[in-house]
């Protein structure tokens, strides 16, 4: 019996998150007494099997099958239901990526299971574990227990564990060939859009806008300050959605990611996925008029109250200062 | 053709949310509800795929309480062609598989080619109803579909996911098929006023289904407000041009950026 975790990679380079999984999976077997097997579908002797296995893990499998040289969702189930059957596995330990997203509900349906999915911690009540996930963006927490019996499938949110302090050891590694039935999709390259036209990773000060604006017209509220600050302007996915900004103005998973010295956030309420995209800021300034928003809770600054009632004077006071 | 739009009922955003007597849940007796943000965009692609091939029929379908009528009236009303009520009356209560069995035994018989659902909701954020529903029906489904090949609709249909951090990638995929619709895929219409009026006539047929018990459902223990993990500092105590003129102070001593 043992932990799986799975290594997320592109043409055998890795995506980092799967560390952080590898961090939580080695958490979880300290506290269960169990052993972490890492798993990399692949259609090679991926060269990444190497690198993975200079982590403290009791094994490294690549799950081959020249149908997996490309991502698929039919691919990736078929292989990982064949390596849960084979190891006998309790826990199925994924990060909480788009494309674990995409297949490990499918896995787990296949088992009759569901995902305890996005999962920022969890905690060890003599050996029964209670997983805690984000509920309504981001406003509340909720502690979840499974039910029922093995394989339980968990996936953790970005930034929940650290990479690196993903324990070093040395691991062998293992090739098991899998069986891919029909593939019922048919991938085409990955692809980035035409460059974007402003980038904002450049940017020193960040002025922010999400739907507390309310309305395309608004924006020029937020323009005035970030004129008055020599800033640049972004928004949270929504405005770009409206299409009220461009969508290479938006910050997130789904955008860009910025660290400029201050990003003031109006009117965000500060969703995991738009945080993501800026919680490295040097300062973080959040104007809400709602108390709770979570977006206080990553911020230095906090002002609650109406963003059409703080932003004029900011402006005001700001061009006074700088007179 | 025949599309099947799965839409949800939830809080609204800007609804302040209060935990329930029993901790396992909000209170959601006296709040404002809304259809969820993605699953609108569902909608609208539907009705869009529809109107590029000419004929088709889209049918929208909820499982919640009475309440959740208001969703399938308001899809109606932009244009959908008749509705399907799961009532349910503690949707909540359901874990995703459960929901995902109730859904698949509902419009399982109707065999439709194209199911459509928004990415995940804004509520209980389970991102996997549609996924382990298009398992359960043995058809092919795609995630954060964020545009639509509407001219290569035939056996087959061709769309493009969102990767990560500005990343794309186009697939073709075989019908019947599942997809979950990502917030931004095109803009939404508003209802018309003939809509409105023609929405009065179409059907909205009522299930109410045998819930199975499910023994492996991950059980919601608590609710509760997220712990702080960082200090900060408030500025202005509710008054926002107070809080203004802090501010600045604060971007001139403590940040120096003024
Ligand atoms: C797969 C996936 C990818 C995503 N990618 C991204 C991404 O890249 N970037 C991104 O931003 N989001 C992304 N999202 C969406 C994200 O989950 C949130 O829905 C979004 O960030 C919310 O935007 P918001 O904060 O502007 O809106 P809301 O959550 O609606 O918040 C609006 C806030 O404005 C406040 N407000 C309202 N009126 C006023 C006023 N007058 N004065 C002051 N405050 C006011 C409200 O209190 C509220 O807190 C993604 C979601 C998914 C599922």
């Amino acid at each position: 019996m043992s932990i799986l975790v799975f290594i997320e990679h592109k043409d055998c380079v890795l995506n980092k998150a799967s560390l952080e999984a590898v961090a939580a999976a080695q958490s979880i077997a300290k506290d269960t007494g169990l052993k972490v097997t890492a798993v990399i579908p692949c259609s090679k002797d991926c060269s990444l099997a190497q690198e993975i296995s200079q982590y403290n893990l009791d094994k490294v499998i690549v799950a081959k099958n020249d149908k997996l040289n490309i991502y698929t969702p039919d691919g990736y189930a078929d292989a990982w239901e064949q390596i849960i059957k084979q190891t006998n596995a309790q826990y199925v330990v994924m990060a909480h990526t788009y494309q674990v997203r995409d297949f490990a509900p499918k896995v787990a349906a296949r088992f009759g299971k569901e995902i305890v999915g996005d999962c920022i911690r969890y905690t060890n009540n003599g050996g029964k574990l209670t997983f805690t996930r984000r509920i309504f963006l981001g406003k509340l927490d909720a502690d979840v227990t499974i039910e029922g019996g093995a394989p339980y499938f968990v996936t953790f949110q970005s930034g929940s564990f650290r990479g690196d302090n993903a324990e070093k050891g040395s691991a062998q590694t293992e090739t098991v060939e899998v069986d891919v039935k029909e593939l019922r999709m048919t991938p085409e390259e990955p692809f980035q859009e035409a460059k974007a036209s402003v980038d904002l990773t450049k940017s020193g000060i960040i002025v922010a806008v999400g739907r507390g604006i309310k309305s395309q017209e608004n924006i020029a509220v937020a323009q005035a300050l970030a004129d008055a600050l020599g800033a640049d302007l972004a928004a949270s996915r929504p405005i770009c959605d409206a299409e009220w900004l461009p969508i290479d103005r938006q910050i997130g998973s789904s955008g860009q990611t910025v660290a400029p010295k201050v990003y003031i956030a109006l009117g965000i309420s500060g969703a995991i996925q738009h945080t993501v995209g800026m919680k490295n800021a040097g300062t973080i300034v959040a104007v809400n008029k709602d108390a709770e928003a979570p977006i206080f809770d990553i911020a230095d600054y906090g002002i609650v109250g109406d963003l059409f009632e703080v932003v004029p004077t900011l402006v005001e006071e700001i061009k006074k200062a700088k007179s | 053709m025949k599309i099947i739009v799965l839409m949800k009922q939830v809080a609204n955003k800007d609804a302040i949310l209060r935990i329930g007597k029993d901790e396992k849940w909000i209170d959601e007796s006296d709040i404002s509800h809304q259809t969820n943000e993605s699953d609108g965009y569902a909608l609208e692609e539907a009705l869009r795929l529809k109107e590029a091939k000419g004929e088709g029929e889209v049918i929208v379908c909820t499982l919640g309480a009475a309440s959740a009528k208001t969703v399938l009236k308001d899809a109606l009303a932009r244009g959908a062609d008749r509705g399907i009520h799961i009532i349910v009356n503690e949707p909540n209560k359901l874990s995703p598989f459960q929901i995902a069995k109730t859904i698949a035994d509902a419009i399982g018989e109707e065999s439709a080619d194209l199911i459509f659902t928004g990415l995940q909701s804004d509520d209980a954020s389970y991102g996997q109803t549609g996924v382990i529903l298009a398992e359960l029906l043995g058809i092919p489904h795609a995630t954060i579909v964020i545009d639509l090949d509407r001219s290569s609709l035939g056996e087959s249909l061709r769309l493009k996911r969102e990767l990560e951090s500005g990343w794309y990638q186009w697939f073709t995929y075989k019908l019947p098929a599942l997809l979950t619709i990502q917030s931004g895929i095109s803009q939404i219409r508003y209802a018309s006023l003939k809509g409105i009026m023609a929405a009065k006539k179409k059907e909205i047929r009522d299930v109410t289904p045998g819930v199975e018990d499910y023994a492996s459902a991950q059980k919601i223990e608590k609710v509760y407000l997220p712990l702080k993990t960082k200090q900060t500092q408030m500025l202005g105590d509710g008054d926002a041009k107070k809080g203004a003129l802090e501010l600045v102070e604060k971007l001139k001593t403590e940040v120096r950026v003024l």
